[in-house]
């Protein structure tokens, strides 16, 4: 087994800690896994991109030139990735920020309105969790509780309120993909 | 034992202070500045010293005294920090002063950029400072080969009073993987007894100097010195082979770029190609007894490096002219894909 993800969005969005969620929670289960940012002189506002790999396997590369999975949360970088998918892949589209579809036939696309969701549930800031919940309610890579687990663990003691809105998060973004 | 998943230069700051690090001085540069964030953070708390200097000049001679004072020293920088740090470098040699430098590789030549890069191969093996001085260099491929050659390097530092470089690069610096904090037996070292502690009985103060105005002084330290090294190339020279048991064919890697390549072999040996890889750990001294294992059978070798070609150098010098050697390079921050070196790889082998 092993899995390929390419996430991205604007700067501000959680696009790092998305990746870094599932990659602990994959070392949990007791995967090989890494985990590399763009680390460009980003800002909030800009584009930023993390890639994650989970294997069985000790992982020769970290870096990932065409992904099976991208999480694309705008539109550039749905245009950026999209094209470097694997053939027979998935793409997550944030479909709040995104209004079009890709041309490729040969890749599957998941359309989640990944900020509106957040914005229901009082939060934009937990799209990325919806998003997370695509990924995890599709493809089964990590179980949910202990995605729960790695939420927790990357929660600082002040943000500690935030568990309860990001289980939400990630569990309306399960039960989108369960429908 | 529990694993961690942990970002490279917090990994390698965590393994600093577990490995007796007393000291840190240090001036933050891109992409290595977690490392002095994560010390600033947590020395205090242990027991330990972090000084942000005023500038890498600074720290390097701050490294130079508490070094002297026989403390377990680091400090760590990215390639244009480095470069103001040569002349201290040079003088931590000529004083034969145990310490650790971290050198988070970024493109160069100039301000260059912050993007991952291995082109300060030249200046780390060769000595970018002046005089005949060399320093031992491990280039870890994993956050937590880091880890491990984090607790090697200060005791090799210790072992052979000498400085000892860790390069590393900007994706390695940046990326997380699980890590394990070893428990590891402590090593036997020699007793420091060179340090300027104050004279406690002695007759005899210790001094700590570069300096010899007696060229007949200065020529016998050389060769205390080049016995040193020596002794260094023929014991610690460290590297990993893979895939390499019926292998026709190598490419040779270190760092980052040994990930990628190892991914490209494996592409490679799927399509039937009898390749390995040969991992150099240490770059000085260089791992030339891991050539001359696979020459008898090696039809060539091709060296991939974040570089315009320098580690390439070390490769010939040990091939020896017996097999015909290869380069393939990416610079200034762009990263080669394992697709690339693939190809590069099947060019060898129709070459040759």
């Amino acid at each position: 087994m092993k899995m390929e993800v390419i996430m991205a969005g604007f700067g501000g969005q959680g696009i790092m800690l998305m990746g870094e969620i599932l990659a602990h929670s994959a070392m949990l289960e007791g995967r090989e896994v890494s985990w590399i940012p763009s680390y460009g002189p980003e800002m909030r506002g800009g584009t930023a991109n993390c890639m994650v790999v989970i294997s069985d396997k000790r992982i020769p590369s970290p870096i990932i030139s065409s992904p099976d999975i991208l999480v694309a949360m705008n539109k550039p970088s749905m245009d950026k990735f999209t094209p470097t998918v694997k053939s027979g892949g998935i793409v997550i589209l944030n479909r709040a920020l995104i209004d079009e579809k890709p041309a490729r036939q040969d890749i599957e696309i998941i359309e989640v309105d990944a900020s509106g969701i957040a914005d229901e549930l009082g939060n934009m800031k937990v799209a990325n969790m919806v998003a997370l919940g695509v990924l995890v309610g599709r493809t089964g890579i990590v179980k949910p509780e202990t995605v729960l687990k790695s939420i927790d663990y990357f929660l600082p003691e002040h943000r500690k309120n935030m568990i309860e809105i990001n289980e939400k998060a990630l569990m309306r973004g399960i039960a989108e993909v369960k429908k | 034992m529990e694993k961690i998943l942990m970002k490279g230069n917090e990994a390698l700051a965590e393994a600093a202070i577990r490995a007796g690090c007393q000291c840190f001085f240090g001036y933050p540069i891109t992409p290595q500045s977690e490392l002095p964030a994560y010390l600033a953070r947590e020395m205090p708390k242990r027991g330990g010293v972090f000084l942000q200097a005023e500038s890498e000049v600074a720290a390097i001679n701050i490294v130079y005294g508490a070094a002297g004072a026989g403390a377990r020293v680091m400090t760590s920088s990215s390639s244009p920090g480095i470069s103001l740090k040569q002349e201290g470098i040079s003088y931590l040699c000529g004083a034969e002063l145990p310490c650790v430098i971290v050198n988070i590789m970024r493109g160069g030549p100039g301000l260059g950029d912050i993007q991952p890069a291995q082109s300060d191969y030249f200046q780390a093996t060769r000595g970018g400072g002046h005089g005949d001085y060399r320093t031992i260099v491990l280039a870890p491929a994993s956050v937590q080969e880091l880890v491990d050659l984090v607790y090697d390097a200060f005791d090799l530092a210790d072992m052979y009073r000498n400085p000892v470089l860790i390069l590393g690069d900007g994706i390695l610096g940046q990326m997380m993987e699980p890590v394990v904090f070893k428990e590891r037996p402590a090593r036997e070292l020699p007793p420091k007894t060179w340090a300027t502690t104050g004279k406690m009985g002695r007759q005899k103060p210790n001094v700590i100097n570069s300096l010899y105005l007696d060229p007949v002084q200065l020529e016998e330290h050389n060769r205390k010195l080049q016995r040193k090294y020596q002794e260094i190339e023929e014991k610690e020279a460290r590297w990993e082979i893979l895939n390499g048991d019926d292998a026709e064919y190598f490419v040779v890697a270190y760092g980052i770029c040994a990930r990628i390549a190892h991914a490209a072999v494996e592409m490679a040996r799927q399509e039937g190609i009898k390749v390995g890889l040969i991992r150099p750990i240490t770059l000085w001294p260089y791992p030339k007894k891991a050539f001359e294992e696979v020459l008898s059978r090696a039809k060539a070798f091709l060296t991939v490096e974040l570089s315009c070609g320098q580690m390439v150098e070390d490769v010939k010098l040990s091939v020896d002219g017996r097999a015909p050697v290869y380069f393939y390079g990416r610079t200034g921050g762009m990263v080669p894909t394992a697709e690339e070196i693939f190809r590069e790889i099947t060019k060898m082998r129709g070459h040759s």
